[in-house]
């Protein structure tokens, strides 16, 4: 019993982190139709700038001298790593996304696809090919619960998950940046007639995915303790499954979706074969894509010829 | 999803394959002495080629193998060189890639004229590389893939090291012995051919002396979450786990293991050996024990000049895959001496005939299987650093 516990609680904190990741997939597809295969890199240089920040605040002199990196340097760090993200996220969409929004929808998707390419060798040539161990900007303390261990990582993890995902929801259904977006989603032409500046807002959701990506990066990091200028590729992969599952385009579908493939993952590894946790993940894609290709929560939306 | 990774498989290649023509280009006249008369022939410097984990999860293996190789290279041009010959160190960058280690060894054969090939560290590498040697029968001498397939390929692949079934019966032998420990698990990594290979040994030679392997659990090479085989393996009474993977899936599986709460032995192989063990694993990988060819901490004369050589050259101590880098080029360098030449053929004899060479990591003697027959040490993490243990004999 404490076993399978504690594997649905790996399994939590595991799928937050892709729901994190997922609801960048999720925003970017529901306004613009577009795959955005460079958010995986995304993830990973929000990961890197998180890195960047801690060590430059001297966490690695603090770890020695057996001190505790303050929480307001963490929070910190946390908002470094998610400007730093949503900057890139944004130049890339002004660089690349922006001048092909009108081409035919294959060229966005190749363009995605090289962006990625590109982030992933850069970070290699920038970042070094060595995995780097991630400094503890959250001092770990572990409790344990009627034998399953739960450690203050693994809680923040799916906190942080939860507030932001709600945070995104209300920014979405509350405000007019978020009414802005949802009209673009509808019809990007009409909801420029209608004087929307489709261009911040399309801006706006790269940014905010962007930096959701980057939350995720350092969660990542503190939780699996390495990280490498290819961690996006699987990790990315896995977030993109679980919006497709929860259904793409749908903010609460990407939280489901990120939740059911990390808890699926963990029971997988742990009770049949960690040699089948990959294949089952993208079983169920295609499972998915067979039997209800708008997702879990998706709605089928008629598309007028 | 398919597509997607055939477009990064084939980008990836094209991006190599552009570095690599640039590359031989520009290192290519050395060794390019005129076509009949073979690579070994003329006056100039005689090529060796090294192939290694340059880059990667693996590269501190292929960088302190290749600084170790270049100093042993360093040292036989300073007193003159083979056969009035001054030989020249090319290394190509698998980045820990099997497909890389291939055109790796293609490449050093093809493009820059090697007369013979030192490589790789990883078994799951200098299978597909020595394949490829073997085909153009050119020697290689392995400096330290441990799986028994690697010299299975045929006559003109060596190595320097041990191999995993006598590892893994070190291993075995030391936790029963040793430890006194009944019960083990076992975490492999089951996409690397090192990593079955030892876990299958240590198997073997553990459950024959009434030992028992009570679970048996995998991950695969890039996987950074172990928390799932971790948890299984904590609902079991072994009193140990067997890790017979590479560093840096070692320490993260370490603090882990320390993070769940599961405070068993870990023990493994000559695959831990790097800094970066104690780096990534912190406080986690302390009181874990594992098998190695070398202590820098009790060494013989000849290895102690090794060890201040190249902490005078690169302030820091080498590992024993970096002392086993410099044994060898230097088995190489004694096999081509003896045969007067670069011959191909000529050289692969003379390797096979190596006789009790005096080595850093102790006496090498090829065996009619072209592995060396040597002895084991035991190290236990005490403070972030390696500390020799004991000594097991063949």
């Amino acid at each position: 019993m404490s076993q399978l516990l504690q594997q649905i609680v790996n399994g939590l904190s595991l799928g937050s982190i892709y729901a994190l990741i997922a609801l960048g997939y999720t925003m970017v597809y529901g306004i613009l139709k577009l795959i955005n295969f460079a958010h995986s890199e995304v993830f990973m240089v929000g990961a890197y700038a998180g890195y960047f920040a801690a060590t430059w605040l001297g966490i690695e002199s603090m770890e020695a001298a057996g001190q505790a990196f303050p929480l307001y340097l963490a929070v910190g760090v946390l908002l470094v790593a998610m400007a730093s993200s949503a900057a890139l996220g944004m130049a890339i969409e002004r660089l690349a996304y922006r001048p092909v929004r009108n081409a035919p929808r294959l060229t966005p998707l190749i363009t995605a696809i090289g962006v990625s390419l590109l982030l992933q060798n850069l970070g290699l040539l920038v970042f070094g090919p060595n995995p780097r161990r991630y400094p503890p900007v959250l001092k770990e303390v572990t409790y344990e619960l009627g034998g399953v261990v739960l450690t203050n990582v693994k809680v923040t993890i799916f906190v942080v998950t939860l507030l932001l995902m709600v945070g995104l929801q209300l920014l979405v259904h509350r405000t007019w940046t978020g009414k802005a977006m949802r009209a673009v989603s509808v019809n990007l032409d009409a909801a420029k007639l209608m004087g929307i500046d489709t261009n911040r807002t399309i801006a706006a959701t790269f940014g905010i995915g962007s930096a959701l990506a980057a939350a995720g990066g350092i969660l990542f990091g503190l939780d699996q303790i390495t990280i490498n200028p290819l961690m996006g590729v699987l990790t990315g992969l896995k977030a993109f499954v679980a919006a497709v599952l929860g259904g793409i385009g749908n903010v609460p579908g990407a939280m489901l979706g990120g939740l059911l493939i990390g808890l699926s993952e963990q029971l997988v590894a742990g009770y049949v074969s960690p040699d089948y946790r990959d294949a089952i993940t993208f079983l169920v894609l295609i499972a998915i894509l067979i039997f209800r290709p708008e997702g879990l929560l998706g709605v089928v939306r008629q598309e007028k010829v | 999803m398919i597509r997607r990774r055939t477009l990064i498989a084939l980008l990836t290649l094209s991006a190599v394959y552009a570095g690599c023509k640039k590359d031989g280009a520009a290192g290519g006249p050395a060794g390019a002495t005129s076509g009949s008369a073979g690579p070994g022939a003329g006056s100039g410097e005689v090529v060796v080629g090294h192939y290694a984990s340059m880059t990667g999860s693996e590269a501190h293996f292929g960088q302190d193998t290749d600084k170790a190789i270049r100093m042993a290279i360093d040292e036989v041009n300073g007193s003159g060189g083979v056969v009035g010959r001054k030989l020249k160190v090319v290394t190509v960058d698998t980045r820990g890639d099997a497909a890389e280690a291939a055109n790796a060894v293609t490449r050093l054969i093809d493009v820059e004229r090697s007369v013979a090939i030192l490589g790789e560290v990883a078994s799951s590498l200098s299978l597909p590389g020595g394949r490829i040697a073997q085909r153009r029968k050119i020697p290689m001498v392995s400096p330290s893939s441990t799986n028994p397939k690697v010299t299975e390929i045929g006559d003109y692949v060596f190595r320097v090291c041990f191999i995993d079934p006598f590892q893994g019966k070190v291993m075995a032998k030391f936790a029963k012995e040793n430890l006194k420990i009944e019960r083990v698990a076992v975490l492999k990594d089951q996409k690397s051919d090192y990593s079955i290979g030892l876990a299958d040994a240590f198997k073997a030679a553990f459950e024959p002396t009434g030992g028992k392997i009570v679970v048996e659990q995998s991950y695969s090479k890039g996987d950074t979450d172990f928390s799932a085989q971790l948890t299984a393996i904590k609902n079991t009474d072994a009193q140990a786990i067997f890790v017979p993977g590479y560093y840096t899936d070692v320490g993260a599986i370490a603090k882990t293991a320390e993070r769940l709460g599961v405070k068993l032995i870990l023990l493994g192989g000559d695959g831990w050996d790097s800094p970066d063990l104690f780096k990534i694993g912190g406080n986690a990988i302390n009181g874990a024990y594992f098998s190695n060819h070398f202590a820098p901490d009790a060494a013989t004369p000849k290895a102690k000049k090794f060890v201040a050589d190249f902490k005078a050259k690169h302030g820091v101590e080498p590992t024993g895959l970096g002392a086993l880098g410099w044994d060898a080029a230097m088995v190489l360098v004694e096999a081509m001496k003896k045969a007067g030449g670069f011959e191909a053929d000529a050289v692969r004899k003379a390797l096979s005939e190596t006789r009790d060479f005096e080595g850093v990591t102790g006496k090498i003697t090829m065996d009619p299987q072209r592995n060396a027959n040597k002895s084991a040490v035991v190290l236990k993490v005490v403070d972030g650093a390696a500390k020799y243990e004991t000594t097991v004999e063949p």
